[in-house]
């Protein structure tokens, strides 16, 4: 078997999101150094506070400020922190359960090492120089043996309160894509096409994916199709797409290569776009050092009878 | 209900650090030909098909639409999908099976966590306002519970080795699927307490099973492992709410499910860190006379996913094949057990 092949892919995305009022309040007073707790049916204060009690379901809005200080329920040592997390230096996550709170927040505790933190101990806040409204506005907690803050009275209403985050994510593959795709990219970069039959109903299918989607069983017998084909339906594009250096209007089509039980798409070139028929005759057209056809041309052949390719719409 | 529905067949991949050399959908059909080979059911017989995924794993959007060529989903079939786990694409053949739409159903899984960094891909599905932008990953969090076990005297850090010896010593003893069989170092912490022997194998991996109903059970299968009781419940996803010590939602999904109606001689847990399986022996009630995870359970092999899935697969083939009469399978979803399905099997008196 060649060497898989393997390509890095990166998927990010920052994803916009708008907030119930509460979290509303909760963000914003971060950003005030302000910290809000939300009080339940049953008398308990949430912090961090959200919008529904998560016993009766009822929505909760009754807001009531809460200390920066608070005590440690449970921590995790983490000596290799890894990208995204509060901090560069190894750090302990805890639970904090804050002075005036009745359950637990989860943050960074920036501490000299493992032995300098146990559950119960006293920390405080630290607050990030720059603040927006974001959890991360608490750069982390720090050991702290002072009095209990008292917390301030902050009913939670703020001029200019923030009412989305922008929460960036970025996940980083290593893409590959298994034994049928692999052999069919390697053969493209020899300017030749391969599918695979399907051992059960004969079918060739171009581009192959190993798999037979009708009868359900694996496809493995390499067949090559082409290089010819026909044109079995198109599309003209009139819009130009970002980042591609396309005149338009250009033809899109579904091409049936010579032997393939299904068609392709591709770009029509070298003639013009009112021209391009169906059962058009065409050949891939092929730029220097490119790995798979930059353009399908016509070849000259007549035009394709219609019920060579009327399965392949 | 109405219908006895049961677990006649299940096929499980050999669970791999890395199967870079297949796709999805090449990984997956050899455990979904192994099913329906020992059924002899055609893919055109089966009536319904349920499969779990995240398309977060490998970075491959609507994998799971290129993972539905390995059924022969044409002419088409009637077929679901969950972003979760596939003991909750079970639980909607089983809802589906006894309604009488079906009398069959196919449920499978995958998850190929080696293309991604799954420590990290997992911190995608917490709350996105308070938790996400923190990127505390799995393993950190599992830590945060396992911190308060010892804390509240539950467990220490040589019972936790325990539990990870114990599972793998039974994977190489009965389980040629598992990717971690044998001794493995318990290691240095990855996130303390937690070393890595406490931590599940990262890996890739494919499970199957069939469903089926009533008397067709009994045609497909010597022994069907009847589903007595399956229930699903979730707890609040602020951390900082719950108890980390307890998983009320998997005892009241027992309870639901009914398995404290009788004793169980067998439970498969999914508990990927050898933590969990110390919460959830006690939420379940299960006592020392109970055999846990005799496949090795998660510690030894974890495709994400499906770990869930072949928990029930497991304990489902141990009444096939006559070693368990009654058996409890349980799957997780989520930080910390945040989420917990139990079914209750039992095979035909012999």
């Amino acid at each position: 078997m060649p060497e898989v092949l393997k390509a890095p892919l990166v998927v990010e995305f920052p994803f916009t999101r708008s907030l119930g009022p509460v979290q509303s309040a909760f963000l914003t007073g971060l950003r005030e150094r302000v910290v809000l707790g939300v009080k339940t049916g049953d008398g308990r204060t949430l912090v961090p506070p959200v919008e529904y009690d998560p016993v009766t379901a009822e929505e909760i809005r009754d807001l009531v400020e809460v200390a920066p200080t608070g005590t440690v329920t449970t921590w995790a040592w983490n000596h290799e922190p890894r990208r995204g997390q509060p901090l560069g230096t190894p750090f302990a996550w805890v639970l904090v359960r804050l002075d005036g709170a009745d359950t637990a927040l989860l943050h960074a505790l920036d501490a000299p090492g493992p032995e300098a933190v146990h559950t119960g101990m006293r920390v405080r806040i630290r607050w990030a120089g720059e603040r927006v409204g974001a959890i991360t506005d608490i750069a982390c907690f720090e050991p702290y043996d002072g009095e209990s803050a008292e917390p301030g009275g902050h009913d939670g209403t703020f001029e200019d309160a923030v009412h989305g985050i922008v929460a960036h994510a970025r996940l980083d593959y290593t893409y590959s894509p298994g034994r049928a795709q692999t052999a069919y990219i390697n053969a493209l970069s020899s300017q030749r096409t391969f599918g695979e039959r399907c051992p059960s109903c004969r079918k060739v299918y171009v581009p192959p994916r190993g798999a037979c989607p009708t009868c359900g069983v694996a496809t493995s017998e390499q067949v090559e199709v082409g290089p010819g084909g026909t044109v079995t339906t198109f599309c003209i594009v009139n819009i130009k797409a970002k980042n591609l250096d396309i005149e338009v209007p250009y033809v899109y089509a579904h091409i049936a290569l010579d032997g393939a039980g299904l068609a392709l798409h591709g770009r029509i070139g070298g003639i013009p776009y009112d021209q391009v028929r169906m059962g058009l005759r065409v050949e891939p057209v092929w730029s220097e050092g490119a790995r798979y056809p930059d353009h399908y041309r016509p070849t000259g052949e007549p035009d394709a009878d219609y019920d060579t390719y009327k399965e392949l719409l | 209900m109405t219908r006895d529905i049961a677990l006649v067949a299940f096929a499980q991949t050999d669970h791999r650090r890395t199967s870079e050399e297949l796709s999805e959908v090449e990984m997956l059909m050899p455990v979904l030909h192994d099913v329906l080979g020992q059924t002899g059911l055609r893919t055109a017989d089966i009536g319904f098909t349920c499969s779990g995924s995240s398309d977060y794993l490998a970075g491959r959007a609507f994998s799971f639409t290129l993972a539905l060529d390995g059924v022969g989903a044409w002419p088409p079939i009637s077929e679901s999908h969950v972003e979760m786990d596939g003991a909750w694409a079970l639980y909607e053949a089983w809802t589906k099976l006894l309604t009488g739409d079906a009398d069959t159903a196919l449920v499978y899984s995958y998850g190929k966590s080696s293309p991604g960094s799954v420590r990290d891909v997992l911190t995608r599905q917490l709350d996105p306002y308070y938790v996400a932008p923190l990127w505390p990953d799995s393993v950190a969090l599992a830590a945060l519970q396992a911190q308060a076990l010892v804390d509240a005297g539950e467990t220490d850090e040589p019972a936790l080795a325990a539990v990870g010896a114990r599972s793998r010593a039974d994977a190489a003893a009965a389980n040629p699927h598992a990717q971690l069989r044998g001794p493995v170092p318990q290691g240095d912490y990855l996130v303390r307490p937690l070393r890595t022997g406490d931590c599940p194998p990262i890996g890739d991996g494919a499970a199957a099973v069939i469903l089926a109903a009533g008397e067709r059970a009994r045609e497909l299968c010597e022994r069907p492992a009847w589903i007595r009781g399956i229930d699903h419940r979730i707890e609040a996803h602020g951390l900082g709410v719950r108890d980390l010590t307890d998983s009320p939602s998997a005892r009241l999904a027992a309870e639901r499910a009914g398995a404290f109606e009788r004793p169980v001689d067998t439970a498969e847990l999914h508990a990927p860190f050898s933590s969990q399986e110390v919460v959830l022996r006690k939420a379940l009630r299960l006592g020392d006379d109970v055999r846990v995870n005799p496949s090795g359970g998660a510690l030894a092999a974890n495709p994400i996913m499906a770990a869930g899935l072949i928990r029930i697969g497991e304990a489902a083939a141990r009444i096939h094949r006559g070693e368990s009469d009654r058996a409890l399978a349980h799957a997780t979803s989520g930080p910390c057990l945040q989420q917990n399905l139990v079914a209750v099997l039992e095979g035909d008196p012999r």
